[in-house]
């Protein structure tokens, strides 16, 4: 049975059971399929993004407007009493008076559980500085299954930043829930941190650590790559070194499985060219829109309406 | 025979560590930490007698640190903070220049206030808020779980306490 989730907050994936996934998945798909303008007709979300956000923030005001709902909040936090000085509890707790559910993004870890002590209102993580981005996770998700048909046992790589990546190591939790068997591709100084490892082997998970995308990209039913910043690097002759190992290139695609699908979470600089978007393995733009059924299914759900 | 055996710094810590008329005694504590211990339970403000002993040789330890305080029972609340710096603490209670009771110190599952987050991107470093740990004992090693960002420590990376 799935937690009822009125007025829960979603703050991080690991407080979510099987069961609580797979009941927004299948929410998420009604709302896909089937568009209810009037559901949250009367309620106000406030889109706290105290650091810059293109999709989350625009697909959570876009899916409350879907949804028949009113958005108030901001963007930037210069216009803000951030800026006088304003701690983040009082702030939450003031916007929490006016609005019916909170949807934020801040740049600090475990900002988002502190928001969700200041305000009874639910609040929705949009991100927490490297920590949690469970709205991601989900959306991932439900590509997945989406694309697969099935998100029971399927073959999974992880291609990038895996040590400092919020989104890979929430999908790596995500999927234990699932049986999946996961491929971590990452040079060694960005491969999947051991606390994570670690959470994998005590529930049985097999995982295997890669040097190159070509190792494993045959074997997949998922490659879900991510970008590699410079900026991780201290040596930027290390970065020089391997900045060009993980990048995914059509001529790559020739032997994988026909129902492999690629997703990345976007924005992508360099490490998918051009021509891959025109293959049948790219899945990355619908990932992206499939954001706005998951955050009208998260609405709506802490909102008591489905 | 054996008191001729007996080397002359055996002597001199079993006197430090058992000559006491009534208090604690709070053994086994790793070297270096003892100093903060005393600051944690703000012994040093408390008008009994504290006597500080440290770096005294260990087997378990190596080297190890030892406090005793005189006219004072320790709280199991203070034993659990006491834990949290030196998990393989003893504590002895001391009446009438006997042990009438020896535990070991237990760590909470939860420790509030006392740990600070060593993640300066932690929300905690950055507001006027208390910290809340999980904490988890396997074997020999003590993990702390910060409740906000999430993030697991050694609780050797725990460098600043709220004292």
């Amino acid at each position: 049975m799935p937690t009822n989730l009125k007025n829960k907050d979603i703050i991080s994936i690991k407080e979510l059971t099987k069961s609580d996934i797979l009941n927004i998945l299948e929410k998420a798909q009604k709302l896909k399929q089937k568009p209810q303008p009037k559901l949250l007709s009367g309620y106000v979300l406030g889109s706290c993004f105290f650091e810059p956000s293109t999709r989350t923030r625009l697909s959570f005001e876009t899916a409350m407007k879907k949804l028949g709902g009113n958005v108030i909040g901001f963007a930037d936090p210069s216009i803000t009493s951030t800026k006088k000085g304003e701690s983040l509890y009082d702030s939450i707790k003031i916007i929490g008076q006016y609005v019916d559910v909170i949807a934020m993004r801040h740049p600090l870890e475990g900002s988002a559980r502190r928001a969700a002590e200041a305000t009874d209102k639910p609040i929705i993580n949009g991100g927490d500085g490297a920590n949690q981005h469970p709205t991601q996770t989900l959306l991932d998700l439900f590509t997945i299954k989406e694309c697969q048909e099935k998100i029971e046992g399927l073959k999974i790589a992880i291609v990038g930043d895996l040590k400092y990546g919020r989104t890979t190591h929430s999908l790596a939790q995500a999927l234990i829930n699932f049986n999946a068997r996961l491929y971590f591709v990452a040079p060694e100084s960005l491969q999947m941190p051991e606390h994570i490892c670690n959470e994998l082997k005590a529930k049985k998970i097999i995982f295997s650590k890669h040097k190159n995308i070509e190792e494993i990209i045959n074997e997949v039913d998922i490659l879900y790559m991510t970008r590699i910043q410079g900026e991780r690097f201290p040596d930027p002759m290390e970065y020089e070194r391997i900045k060009n190992v993980y990048i995914l290139k059509e001529s790559m695609l020739n032997n994988v499985k026909k129902n492999m699908r690629i997703l990345h979470p976007l924005p992508r600089v360099n490490e998918i060219t051009a021509d891959v978007d025109n293959t049948k393995h790219a899945y990355y733009f619908e990932q992206a829109e499939n954001g706005l059924y998951i955050r009208q299914a998260l609405l709506a759900l802490t909102l008591g309406k489905l | 025979m054996s008191n001729q055996k007996k080397s002359p710094l055996k002597d001199i810590r079993a006197y430090k560590v058992f000559a006491i008329k009534e208090g604690t005694v709070i053994d086994h504590i790793k070297a270096g930490k003892a100093l903060q211990i005393i600051e944690l339970l703000k012994l040093d403000s408390n008008n009994k007698i504290v006597t500080l002993g440290m770096n005294f040789p260990s087997k378990a330890l190596k080297k190890k640190d030892i406090i005793k305080v005189e006219q004072k029972e320790l709280t199991p609340e203070e034993a659990n903070k006491v834990a949290i710096l030196a998990p393989q603490a003893t504590i002895n209670i001391i009446q009438d220049f006997k042990v009438v009771k020896k535990f070991k110190v237990k760590i909470p599952t939860l420790v509030e206030k006392l740990l600070i987050c060593p993640n300066p991107k932690c929300i905690t470093n950055n507001e006027n808020m208390i910290t809340r740990f999980k904490t988890n004992v396997n074997k020999n090693s003590v993990k702390v779980h910060c409740e906000y960002c999430e993030k697991i420590f050694d609780q050797n990376e725990i460098k600043n306490y709220n004292i």
